[in-house]
């Protein structure tokens, strides 16, 4: 796998899929619904409320700990694609109006409170992303969403596209890699030179369909795509997802931080 | 028994772009036979074995698979009688896991769940790939893909089985381990390839198609020997004669 | 530029996941009846190439950055547009699952974006028309050209719709499409050199294949442009439903409209019927935390319903609270990592 320090390390994220731990043995669908609900529940906060997110992280590490996934890994990919959001929300302080007190009497632009959450709100959407596939492996994923009750068309699809995806990435790193060999410095990198490599890689990839479809014939495909049954769920995953449920409720609802903070500032005195 | 011959009578076969790949092709291979199919690049090879499953159609003549005669009706039950291993397994291993590449045959016949399951057991069993059955298919080396492509297509119970450069990929373990899993096989075997080695070591019969014609059809031995032949068709006596 | 999940508020999320779904569901199910099985392989190979063609990137002449190919234009060429929309996608989902890109509750927006408008307006309604039944290179170029242009337009614009509606980023909506959508004018100006450049490519050095590709999908393509205005129609009263709504948070202008309309600045009250149900709803279930969807009936110049909220103080239990949250986290962490050696 030579492109992935080049493209996002798609590789190793596969890879890590398929350990076997708890969180990996946990039902896809499971863990799917869980995820879709942290979600909502994450985005659903005002765009000025901080405290309110920061238990939120308990479940990130949670699954990273127990799921044993690297914490740098993700936090990389995360620093990785954050531009377009950092870029949009960084506005916010300067077009804020509204000011904020903190104690002590200083006051701060309302904007700056918002750009936080925004900044929070991403490291905890994409890492929840990110870490579903980590644990549950990209045909886990497709197989719950079967099973929730997407099209059998669009499940086959990415499943399809997930086969295929490594085997034309890198036929992909063998062309311009050629490319690079042959043009001393780049002057095959101007747009002539990309139509025809991407052209080039168009044929030979309809070429393959044609032959995986002469393979799928030949096994007998005449048009449906039957896969099996194969997950029960467990006491194990209803007891997960009850949990997350009920930790989601009391996160967004409670105000843990501030509470928290009152019951140190009492222990204190 | 009429059962598992395959019988190609006078095959005309034209690309739609003029080209004349097949100019009247006939042989016969009973059951149990192992035949190895030789020729130079373009020759006809791989459309000579498109016929034998029915993904081509004759233009003219005859293709007879067992009691049937190949026609547009008549392919699907070829397919359940033939099976054809690819030259790249990546073609041939389309489904996400190894398990459910090696269903996807028996799923498709119509067997139950447990019936699938025992034989996709059963299959990989035979090729010592049993631990790869959760893996997805490009976590494989070529060697796993190659004996996994071969379940795949064994997985259907064909009773003949068509390779087309099945040692292409495989490092020289990987090859050793094929042939000696093709000679455990009882089945009527056509091997086209360029491994004249391989093709000695597992077959008994010997084809030889240059530009669309079958131009010899003999013992094995006697074919891979005669150097003259082999150097018209762009070929080499196998290496394990060139000893002498 | 794909949405962001921080960017995004459930109410425009949900919207659009409704809206991507029932597309999905409908494309499915036409396709279900009418797909030529050859197809099925070619759309997930063909979504596999997507990406790779993206790694290959071009600088682009005279700004000295690179470019890559979007691909749903070329996906609605090759395929059809219920087959490219399936295709596009599962792109869109495997970028937001495996490449963090977009995140999954704004995958509907997301796909909606990538896949709504080059399947179903830019190539029934500009590509084809545009082609009339040719098929020379040029007519190909400026068909492609055009039609990827106006998708990405549209694409563009829907971004910072949904930004503006999410209402967490404080970019005046002006500004943000000021920002937009020269970007991605230059953007589908290149979208439309490659997908022209590759179609032609190909159709020089595979011409049949084309045309059986051509032949394939349009089992399935044919529908009415009546469908197409109707979804047009049901989009209209969607985003006129939910401007409306964000316009009461913004009564000045409304006010000022609806003197000028009915000559009074009262209300009618059947408009404001579905904001009634909404701030119903709103208060049990705070889905959406950040409006008030009724205007005030009097003294609606106070505007405290206007303003979504007002930040609160930062205080110093809250400031404690998160040191100790984020501490207590982190100890759990290391102490299942400890735990598990």
């Amino acid at each position: 796998m030579t492109f992935d320090q080049k493209y996002f390390d798609i590789g190793r994220l596969d890879r890590l899929s398929y350990q076997d731990t708890f969180m990996h043995r946990l039902d896809p669908r499971v863990k799917v619904i869980a995820t879709i609900l942290f979600l909502l529940t994450v985005i659903s906060f005002p765009k000025y409320e901080v405290g309110g997110l920061l238990p939120f992280f308990l479940f990130p590490v949670l699954i990273m700990t127990v799921g044993e996934i690297p914490v740098m890994f993700i936090l990389k990919k995360v620093m990785l694609v954050s531009p377009f959001a950092l870029f949009i929300g960084v506005f916010n302080p300067f077009l804020d109006a509204g000011t904020v007190t903190v104690f002590g009497g200083i006051s701060v632009a309302a904007g700056w409170l918002s750009f936080l959450t925004i900044i929070l709100k991403f490291v905890l959407t994409i890492s929840a992303a990110l870490l579903l596939i980590a644990t549950t492996s990209f045909p886990g994923v497709c197989h719950a969403l079967r099973l929730l009750g997407c099209p059998a068309l669009l499940v086959s699809q990415l499943l399809f596209l997930y086969r295929y995806i490594f085997v034309l990435m890198e036929e992909a790193m063998r062309m311009i890699r050629a490319r690079e060999m042959r043009s001393f410095g780049g002057r095959g990198a101007g747009i002539r030179g990309f139509v025809r490599l991407t052209g080039v890689l168009f044929l030979r990839t309809v070429e393959r369909a044609e032959r995986v479809y002469y393979a799928m014939l030949s096994r007998g495909f005449q048009g449906d795509l039957a896969i099996l049954k194969r997950s029960r769920l467990v006491w194990k995953d209803m007891a997960f997802l009850a949990m997350t449920i009920a930790m989601l409720i009391v996160f967004r609802y409670y105000h843990v931080t501030e509470e928290l903070g009152r019951l140190a500032q009492e222990l204190i005195r | 028994m009429s059962h598992h011959i395959v019988a190609f009578k006078d095959v005309f076969f034209g690309y739609p772009d003029g080209t004349e790949a097949l100019r009247g092709i006939s042989f016969r291979i009973a059951h149990g036979e192992s035949v190895g199919i030789v020729g130079a690049n373009g020759a006809g090879k791989s459309t000579l074995l498109q016929h034998m499953n029915g993904y081509l159609l004759p233009t003219s003549g005859t293709v007879i698979v067992g009691d049937l005669s190949l026609s547009r009706k008549t392919r699907q039950e070829i397919r359940k009688k033939v099976g054809v291993v690819f030259q790249n397994p990546d073609d041939q291993l389309f489904m996400p896991t190894v398990f459910d590449d090696v269903a996807f045959g028996p799923l498709n016949l119509g067997l139950d769940e447990a019936a699938v399951r025992e034989r996709v057991q059963g299959v990989l069993n035979m090729v010592h790939s049993l631990e790869l059955r959760d893996k997805p298919p490009h976590h494989l080396s070529s060697g796993q893909k190659s004996a996994v492509a071969i379940a795949a297509v064994m997985a259907m119970e064909p009773d003949i089985l068509v390779m087309d450069e099945p040692a292409a990929n495989l490092d020289p373990k990987s090859r050793r381990a094929l042939i000696n899993i093709l000679k455990t096989f009882k089945h009527s075997k056509i091997i086209a390839s360029h491994d004249l080695d391989l093709i000695l070591d597992v077959c008994q019969r010997c084809l030889v198609i240059k530009d669309g014609l079958l131009v010899m059809d003999g013992p094995v031995a006697e074919v891979l020997s005669n150097q003259a032949l082999l150097e018209e068709n762009n070929l080499e006596l196998p290496l394990s004669l060139q000893r002498g | 530029m794909h949405m962001a999940d921080a960017l995004l508020s459930p109410a425009i999320g949900t919207t659009f996941w409704v809206g991507t779904f029932a597309t999905i569901a409908y494309v499915s199910r036409k396709l279900k009846q009418q797909i030529d099985d050859k197809l099925i392989p070619l759309m997930g190979v063909l979504g596999a190439f997507i990406f790779a063609a993206q790694m290959i990137n071009f600088t682009i002449p005279g700004t000295g950055s690179s470019g890559h190919l979007a691909g749903g234009m070329i996906l609605a060429i090759i395929l059809g547009p219920h087959a490219a929309f399936l295709v596009i996608a599962s792109v869109v989902t495997v970028q937001a699952l495996f490449f963090a890109d977009g995140g999954l509750m704004a995958l509907g927006c997301n796909i909606w974006n990538m896949g709504f408008y080059a399947c179903f307006l830019g190539y029934p309604l500009i590509y084809k028309p545009l082609l009339g039944g040719s098929q020379r290179p040029p007519r190909i170029f400026v068909a492609a050209l055009l039609s990827a242009i106006a998708v990405l337009q549209l694409g563009a614009l829907s971004v910072v719709l949904q930004t503006w509606l999410s209402g967490k980023s404080e970019l005046p909506f002006l500004t943000f499409l000021l920002l937009m959508q020269p970007i991605h004018l230059a953007i589908g100006i290149v979208e439309g050199f490659v997908t022209a450049g590759v179609i032609n490519y190909v159709r020089s050095a595979r011409p049949e294949l084309l045309d059986s590709l051509v032949a394939a999908s349009s089992k399935g393509a044919a529908y009415s442009l009546k469908k197409v205005l109707a979804t047009f129609v049901v989009l209209a009263i969607f985003m006129g439903g939910a401007l409306s709504w964000f316009a009461s948070v913004y009564p000045d202008g409304l006010e000022w409209a609806i003197t000028k309309t009915y000559g009074k600045s009262d209300l009618p009250e059947q408009s404001w019927g579905l904001a009634r149900v909404l701030d119903k709803i709103q208060g049990k279930t705070a889905i959406f935390p950040d409006y008030r969807f009724q205007q005030k009936r009097n003294g609606a110049k106070e505007s405290a319903a206007a303003r979504p909220e007002s930040p609160p103080a930062i205080s110093v239990p809250g400031v404690i609270g998160a040191f100790l949250v984020l501490a207590i986290i982190l100890l759990i962490g290391v102490g299942i990592r400890f735990f598990r050696r």
